[in-house]
């Protein structure tokens, strides 16, 4: 007969000031097997450990039920405690009477009786608990970082410094990201290539870290420390060996009618291309639907001046499979798009724009070479008005109803970068709240509206209206002043919204990492663990994880990089002894529990068996228990009732249904 | 059969450690309520929930049974919820056949980050339940124990 | 039932779902001729000021556009609590002052469908 000890914690009044604790003592003495029962305000803490401690010696427990707080929380804590006083930790078992008792629970009388019931199942449960013995799997010394922005870079360049081998997989033909689009960083007005552009070099040139750009990773198995990838190389119809970055196919490129996707569709690129100057790698990339010889066969110049001899139209998309112990996801951010906020004419008019739209014409290297000039006459705008929250914060259908956190302080840095170097021109700022709450942010803004002069209207802007004469009508409210404001502009810049990726919702499938409903992927605890999906062995880093500002990305890659060096630097991981096992004596070897593994951890063998005094040869499933994962499909499908999850065994979990029904 | 006013029904709901569980941990830091009726077993994965424990429990004394997994394609072992989805499927209608009223039985796809649907949930599979009354009591009939 | 519950119960709205952005006031035709205006119709509800809006001026002055409803980034639709408060008064007065055979002699060909609606619901007997 088992000897199990129940501790029933108080958990200060969260617990108990809804349930009966010491009744739920009192009940849990009367139930079979059950040789000690106490309750104490916090069990977790280091006193109550001790009394556990102090239990499992005195009364020689060889069962433990704690019920407390959920044991997402604290299931670790006491397994440890188990252990460290000689108990096997899968000895214990939690019975969750905070979360799913007297934090929802009113009724005193309510929620003690069901406190007791949900003890009773533990209970039941541990009668049937077996002493179980974690493994360990092997940890491949190698990371992932899925996308090339800072966020990926910085993580990248984090585990390469600490020794450990990283891919970067980008999948635009250089890597760089939206950093590498903007004009100006705030608050230090710093130029962003100059400070990104080191980075991307550094990335490029560490020993540790091999780039693959124009690559998507196509699909993903395995778990945490052993993770096997498919990459798909896409084809550049450019031999990245031979190719020496001289640009002359691009000037050469008789195609210039593609859309410029790096100026955000505002000049024409070549069909060859390199995204912009400083790209790494420094190797163009052929746009197969834009390129004459690739679409009708006639032309060839690219291939005629190439004097590396680079060019070669017969390139294939390639697959290569890795293998590596962690992924990081680095996969960026978008603005939405505005087809639905048709009010604001963005559609319409070439004058309305978005502000990373505005960061490329404000930028050098843009399609305006950097003058500030409208992109319907090229004249120079003198009155410009700032939209800010377009398609943030919303509850209704069209937007998103998050705060896209980064536009308070861009829209500061557009509007006083603008008035230093136009004094002339006149900036109205419509808001509803101005949000600048990191380091010198507030400070920022101040000098916007103090030192440049600009206009912060609060209210907002209900509609823009083109004019003929080629101006832009705006009409919105002053609500401080309680007006009406009807001002005719040059130029509206729409702080957009900012998106996860498109391509995030396949890459969180293949992951199986989990995903909200905004797109953005869940931290495996918003407040203490916010770099590490719930899925073990994927991490997060930038703007995946929720909107933020390039600061925060940087520190965040920073705490990825981190935790994937912590997983790295083990030699082996401990896995979960909740693995499935067959009965040899039951299994007929019917093979349906392997068609059912995802992660083909079933194979068979044929063994002698000697069942009750019959002695034959079968052929039986075997698990392999550093593969499987404990899902339990197999256990459900296997005909004859041989297979069995250890931790959760069928007669563990009818002993709980049992409990909770009589 | 005449129902005693204060009957209240008895509901066991099946959870998957890594969504619906979280999803109801999350209900209850959110303080969100839902009846005492319902007791929750947590399994690994919603494909973890053998029929049988299912008829275990109206065999035992339920009232209702629901099973709460990932929603599909998000299921922590990329696959488990769909076969869930398909046995249910298939044992719901056998049990309706026996007596034991579609209204009893539920699957429902709870996230992590869904407390408020967990809890909307159980408060209307539980009013469905109490609606419906005490439950058949279905029989064992291959052994007495 | 108090005017709050019946505001809230006709127009199907939440005020307290506002953020106090403005878009409404800087979408609406009439802003100018009303005295509430719309960005401050979901502020006398919260203040449980029912009745000031429903003898305002901008009770009649709404054209019924939709223009704030369409717009309003919270799904509060203002236009619906002003609606609201003229169809309260308008019971509680227990008049309407329009019939159906008076209609034609007040058409006008430019005038837009809407505009008809609208006057229908502020002012049919």
């Amino acid at each position: 007969m088992r000897r199990i000890g129940v501790f029933v914690c108080h958990c200060g009044s969260n617990i108990a000031a809804t349930v009966d604790v010491k009744k739920v003592v009192e009940l849990a003495l009367r139930e079979p097997g059950v040789v000690h029962a106490e309750d104490y305000p916090y069990m977790c803490s280091e006193a109550g450990q001790s009394r556990i401690a102090q239990a499992i010696r005195e009364k020689q427990l060889d069962g433990l039920v704690v019920c407390s707080c959920s044991p997402r929380m604290h299931e670790a804590t006491f397994r440890k405690c188990a252990e460290k006083n000689g108990l096997n930790p899968y000895l214990v078992e939690i019975a969750n009477i905070r979360e799913h008792c007297s934090w929802i629970h009113k009724n005193m009388e309510e929620a003690t009786q069901k406190a007791a019931i949900l003890m009773r199942a533990a209970v039941a449960k541990v009668h049937l608990n077996a002493p179980l013995q974690a493994g360990t799997s092997k940890v491949t010394k190698r990371a992932l970082v899925i996308g090339g922005g800072i966020a990926g870079i910085q993580t990248a360049l984090d585990i390469a410094e600490a020794g450990f081998p990283v891919d970067i997989v980008e999948k635009e033909p250089s890597i760089g990201g939206r950093m590498s689009q903007l004009d100006k960083t705030f608050p230090t007005l710093d130029c962003s290539a100059c400070i990104l552009t080191p980075k991307m070099v550094d990335a490029a040139s560490h020993e540790n870290i091999t780039l693959f750009t124009y690559s998507e990773v196509e699909k993903v198995s395995g778990f945490v420390g052993n993770f096997t990838v498919d990459i798909r190389k896409k084809a550049r119809y450019v031999d990245m060996d031979k190719c020496t970055g001289c640009g002359v196919c691009q000037e050469k490129c008789p195609s210039k009618k593609s859309l410029n996707e790096f100026n955000r569709g505002l000049n024409t690129r070549s069909a060859i291309y390199t995204p912009f100057a400083q790209a790494i790698p420094n190797v163009p990339v052929i746009d197969a639907t834009a390129c004459i010889k690739m679409k009708t066969g006639k032309c060839g110049i690219c291939e005629k001046f190439c004097q590396a001899g680079a060019i070669d139209y017969t390139q294939k998309d390639a697959i290569i499979t890795r293998e590596y112990g962690a992924i990081v996801v680095a996969t960026g951010f978008d603005t939405i798009p505005l087809d639905k906020y048709g009010e604001y004419a963005y559609n319409e008019s070439k004058d309305v724009i978005t502000s990373l739209e505005l960061e490329r014409i404000m930028n050098a290297a843009g399609p305006t070479k950097g003058h500030l000039e409208r992109l319907s006459d090229g004249k120079a705008p003198k009155e410009i008005v700032f939209i800010q929250c377009v398609g943030s914060r919303c509850s209704d259908r069209r937007g998103k109803p998050y705060c896209s956190k980064i536009c308070c302080m861009y829209t500061a840095k557009h509007a006083m970068l603008i008035r230093d170097k136009y004094p002339d021109t006149k900036v109205t700022v419509f808001y509803i709240d101005v949000r600048t709450p990191g380091k010198n942010f507030d400070e920022f803004y101040r000098r916007a509206v103090e030192d440049y002069g600009v206009n912060y209207i609060k209210g907002q802007v209900g509609k823009v209206a083109p004019q003929p004469d080629g101006s832009l009508l705006v009409q919105g409210v002053d609500l401080l002043e309680n007006k009406q404001i009807l001002k005719k502009a040059d130029m509206v810049v729409l702080a957009t919204a900012i998106e996860p990726n498109k391509d995030v919702r396949k890459i969180a499938t293949m992951l199986t990492a989990s995903i909200d409903t905004n797109n953005f992927l869940t931290e495996a605890h918003p407040k203490l663990r916010p770099v590490e999906s719930p899925t073990a062995g994927v991490f997060l880093s930038g703007v995946c994880q929720g909107p933020k500002d390039i600061p925060e990305t940087v520190a965040q890659a920073g705490a990825a990089a981190v935790k994937v060096i912590g997983l790295l630097a083990k030699d082996s991981l401990t896995t979960n002894p909740c693995t499935a096992k067959s009965d040899e004596l039951r299994c007929n070897g019917c093979s349906q529990c392997a068609n059912v593994c995802p992660y083909g951890a079933i194979s068979y063998e044929t063994k002698l068996i000697n069942d009750h005094g019959v002695r034959e040869e079968r052929r039986i499933a075997v698990v392999n228990s550093a593969l499987c994962q404990g899902c339990g499909a197999c256990t459900v499908t296997c005909p004859s009732g041989a297979m069995d999850l250890q931790g959760f065994s069928n007669r563990q979990i009818i002993a709980e249904v049992d409990a909770i029904c009589r | 059969m005449p129902v005693n006013e204060n009957w209240k029904p008895t509901i066991v709901a099946f959870c998957c450690n890594w969504c619906s569980y979280a999803g109801a941990d999350l209900a209850g830091s959110s303080r969100l309520s839902y009846p005492a009726d319902v007791k929750i077993i947590k399994v690994p994965c919603s494909c973890r929930v053998n029929p049988m424990f299912i008829l275990r429990a109206f065999e035992k004394g339920a009232d209702g049974v629901i099973l709460c997994g990932c929603h599909p394609g998000d299921c922590h072992y990329s696959t488990g919820n769909y076969y869930a989805r398909r046995r249910m499927t298939l044992l719901f209608s056998m049990l309706d056949y026996l007596g034991v009223e579609s209204g009893r039985t539920r699957v429902e796809w709870v996230s992590a980050a869904e407390g408020v649907k967990f809890s909307e949930t159980m408060n209307s599979f539980v009013e469905k339940v109490h609606g419906l009354g005490p439950c058949v009591r279905l029989g064992d009939l291959r052994c007495k124990k | 039932m108090n005017s709050v519950e019946a505001i809230k119960e006709i127009s199907g709205v939440n005020p307290l779902k506002c953020m106090k952005c403005g878009k409404c006031s800087a979408s609406c035709p009439s802003f100018n001729e009303m005295d509430i205006k719309p960005h401050q119709f979901v502020t006398y509800v919260i203040n449980d000021d029912v009745e000031s809006l429903a003898w305002s001026k901008s009770a009649w002055k709404c054209l019924s556009c939709f223009a704030c409803i369409e717009r309003c980034p919270r799904d509060v639709q203002p236009g619906r609590l002003i609606d609201a408060a003229r169809q309260l008064l308008i019971r509680q007065r227990g008049q309407q002052g329009l019939t159906a055979e008076e209609i034609p002699t007040l058409l006008d060909e430019e005038m837009p469908q809407q505009l008809l609606m609208s006057a229908f619901r502020k002012y049919w007997r």
